[in-house]
């Protein structure tokens, strides 16, 4: 873990940067300190103000926290980045394909890539909309790709968010806080834009429509309510693309049709992003105890009236036990070979897998297939004695509710700290669309940071911070570099 | 408009404007209790509290009726609902689930107001209190000012609606402390505490130079009466805010094609006040006319609920 890859600077003790990074190394070691801690004070202080928030449960005081900001951008090359999408589009059509397929003819179970019972009896699959198709049959409109690195040119795939990711508002705040305290940065890199995006999902909410909405399809944001910790980011979405952002109070169904209450009575409405886990959209079908939900919610989006983003039961393709037969998914429904590849996974429903992992206990992450927020997680390393054996004997017991990974030398940037700028571990979340056209990816995406020295662990209710990313535009767009080791614009 | 985002906004208006009010109330009871020369401290304090109808709650509390008390309570007891840092934790929980329907500016302007009480626990000192206040009404006069820039669109009426009906309602409570603020013994109508009195509810609605222009003449008890009750050309007078309502409710009912019984009661209410002489509400009774002007103005409130499906 101790020589963990530095994107800027790469490995050992040069810090002169990475080809193509020194410009970057160039920025932060020509920066007084001072001035890159006023400049990060001034954005948290812009983000209390302007109620970038995210509530943390159970902690009554500090009810609303900031998520830490970190100064210093993460940028990805123009090269490094095309990889990327091309993985993500691939990746992405296929979770889309395998959704539409085991909701459908159930083709890839058949062929057995896919184990039937990983799918049929699986918690997150909802049996009961089988051959239900969502209208243009797209299932996941919106998917969150968690990548890891561990080298210059090997990017992982962590974890596919196909039910509700959340954290592009931070994408777009992030990098409205640097347009606004760090413009030269911007003089110096050609970044590419990333404020397209709300107008992107605009645009992927209406492509699906329900066939017969007309020209203007009502579509809506649905959050449950100001109370939950992503509130700030459906208020900020549904405000920046001008619909509405109704509570499940503000909908009723009748005769199949929704509807929302308003001023001048009710308004018929085509398309619902939802922000509500499954589990809580419709107590008719879900949780009866739930009054989040809208009372036949289900029954209307299975008339064909309504369009659900993403669809119900996408939880499915996102499962960790799923999760490990991607590569197959891909090259099933691609017929070619995965451009994004998996962190290396042991399914410990298989005999060999479950033997290696029994082994290696003290060496591996070790997840519940439907576990999320990190319960149900053994970390080997720095488990003790005691809870590598109470794992040791549950994974026997009922060996195909966990899969085992490596602890990966995720990738560090150079960030902000009270000693100075030293490398931190990163995650990266990129958000693609998938509408009736196709996919769509705006170039860029949330960077997580574990401010903590050594921490691997960014979630930001762990103490982990955020960071801009910065894509980088076609270079050939650009001029080399000047004399002055500055690259111009070309007009 | 979703139904509930325009109560939601309504409310919105109402809180902020209670809570600039009460700052407003706290001044110039402050005022009263260092300007008078007698003991008119206490009657000032038990009148603030009428006048935001607290008095009955305080009393409840066994706290002593002094100023840092009920100051206090006025501004900071989270306890007591109508306290500037309850109207203000109610108008931000508003603001923030319906953020899509304001601007950014108004959404800061209630945010940073919020922020700059939830670090207090006491009011402090006399000096304090009164930078408490000065705080509470930039702040507030920051909120208005934010709403002058959003689109004219049924958010901003539907939280001026608000903050008109509050106004009116305010208004009526402060010019009814008059009645409850009973001079000492021995002083006289129009004397120096009379007079003191009155010129703490023109500084209460900041309209002592106003009155100045409207009368050219010296400070008349029932001139101001007539000036906050009849006068609409004075904005926090009865008739210029029930003016305001009216204009609200017009405009929204001209976008949604229809009006309705509020319209019809605001309208009627607008139409009473223009035929009112000021000797006609003496005849009356101030106190009785005002008592009555409460009523109606909370039968507007109960039709606006009505007719937009507030519940």
């Amino acid at each position: 873990m101790r020589d963990a890859f530095d994107e800027v600077w790469g490995t050992g003790g040069d810090r002169t940067g990475r080809p193509g990074f020194t410009e970057l190394a160039g920025w932060i070691a020509n920066t007084p300190l001072h001035e890159l801690d006023r400049r990060q004070k001034a954005a948290e202080a812009a983000f209390r103000q302007l109620g970038i928030t995210f509530a943390v449960y159970g902690e009554e005081e500090s009810a609303e926290r900031i998520i830490p900001f970190d100064i210093v951008p993460r940028i990805f090359t123009h090269n490094e980045w095309e990889r990327l999408k091309a993985g993500l589009v691939q990746r992405v059509e296929a979770i889309n394909a395998f959704l539409g397929d085991v909701y459908g003819k159930q083709q890839i179970i058949a062929d057995g890539v896919v184990p039937a019972e990983l799918v049929l009896a699986n918690a997150q699959f909802r049996g009961f909309l089988h051959g239900q198709k969502p209208p243009h049959g797209v299932f996941a409109h919106i998917c969150g790709i968690d990548l890891v690195r561990t080298g210059p040119d090997d990017f992982f795939v962590l974890e596919d968010n196909a039910r509700t990711p959340s954290g592009v508002s931070y994408m777009l705040e992030n990098r409205e806080a640097m347009l606004r305290l760090c413009p030269e940065i911007f003089h110096r890199f050609p970044v590419c834009p990333v404020d397209r995006y709300p107008d992107q999902l605009r645009d992927t909410l209406r492509s699906v429509a329900p066939r017969g909405s007309g020209s203007e399809p009502v579509c809506v944001l649905l959050t449950p309510g100001h109370f939950n910790s992503a509130f700030y980011e459906h208020s900020f979405l549904a405000d920046s693309m001008g619909i509405e952002l109704v509570e499940a109070a503000d909908l009723e169904v009748d005769d199949d049709v929704v509807w929302m209450r308003t001023i001048d009575g009710r308004v018929r409405v085509d398309v619902i992003y939802r922000r509500i886990d499954d589990d809580y959209i419709d107590p008719l079908v879900f949780r009866p105890d739930s009054l989040l939900g809208v009372p036949g919610l289900i029954a209307a989006y299975r008339a064909g009236n309504v369009a659900l983003v993403n669809a119900p039961g996408t939880g499915i393709a996102d499962d960790k036990a799923i999760y490990s037969y991607m590569p197959e998914i891909v090259k099933y429904y691609s017929g070619e070979d995965v451009k994004l590849p998996n962190v290396e996974t042991y399914r410990c429903r298989e005999p060999e897998a479950l033997q290696y992992t029994l082994d290696h206990l003290d060496q591996l992450v070790v997840k519940l297939v439907d576990g999320s927020g990190g319960y149900g997680m053994l970390v080997g390393p720095t488990a003790t004695r005691k809870q590598i054996e109470d794992f040791r004997a549950a994974l026997i017991a009922e060996p195909q509710r966990y899969i085992a990974q490596p602890t990966l030398a995720l990738s560090t940037v150079p960030t902000l700290t009270d000693k100075g700028v030293a490398p931190r571990h990163v995650d990266f979340r990129p958000f693609v669309l998938t509408g009736a056209e196709g996919v769509h990816i705006v170039p860029g995406g949330l960077t997580r940071v574990a401010l903590i020295e050594g921490s691997l662990v960014v979630n930001s209710s762990q103490g982990g911070g955020t960071k801009d990313s910065l894509i980088l535009s076609d270079v050939t767009q650009y001029q080399s570099q000047g004399p002055d080791g500055q690259t111009q614009r070309q007009s | 408009m979703l139904s509930r985002t325009a109560a939601q906004l309504y409310w919105i208006g109402r809180y902020v404007e209670r809570a600039e009010f009460t700052a407003r109330l706290l001044e110039a009871t402050l005022r009263l209790d260092a300007l008078s020369a007698r003991p008119a401290g206490q009657v000032a304090w038990e009148s603030a509290l009428r006048v935001t109808a607290c008095d009955k709650r305080y009393k409840a509390t066994g706290l002593p009726v002094d100023p840092q008390s009920v100051a206090g309570y006025l501004t900071l007891a989270p306890e007591n609902p109508n306290s500037i840092r309850s109207c203000l934790d109610a108008a931000r929980s508003n603001a923030k689930s319906v953020r899509t329907a304001l601007t950014r500016d108004a959404w800061e302007a209630i945010n940073r107001a919020w922020l700059g009480l939830r670090g207090l626990a006491t009011t402090g000192g006399y000096e304090e209190t009164l930078a408490l206040t000065a705080m509470i009404r930039a702040e507030t006069r920051g909120f208005e000012g934010a709403l002058n820039h959003m689109l004219r669109n049924e958010a901003y009426h539907f939280i001026g609606l608000g903050a008109a009906i509050e106004r009116a309602d305010n208004t009526a409570r402060l010019i009814d402390v008059k009645y409850h603020l009973l001079l000492p013994e021995g002083e006289k109508v129009g004397g120096v505490i009379d007079r003191d009195q009155w010129t703490t509810i023109l500084h209460t609605v900041s309209a002592n130079t106003a009155y100045r222009w409207l009368y050219r003449e010296g400070l008349k008890p029932w001139l101001v009466a007539d000036m906050l009750i009849l006068r609409s050309e004075v904005p926090r007078s009865l008739a210029g805010a029930i003016e305001e309502a009216v204009q609200h409710l017009a405009y929204i009912g001209k976008r949604l094609g229809r009006q309705g019984e509020a319209d019809r009661l605001a309208r009627r209410c607008q139409t009473t006040l223009s035929r009112t002489s000021i000797d006609a509400v003496f005849g009356q009774g101030l106190h009785e006319y005002l008592e009555a002007f409460v009523v109606e103005a909370s039968q507007i409130d109960r039709a606006i609920g009505q007719q937009f499906r507030f519940a």
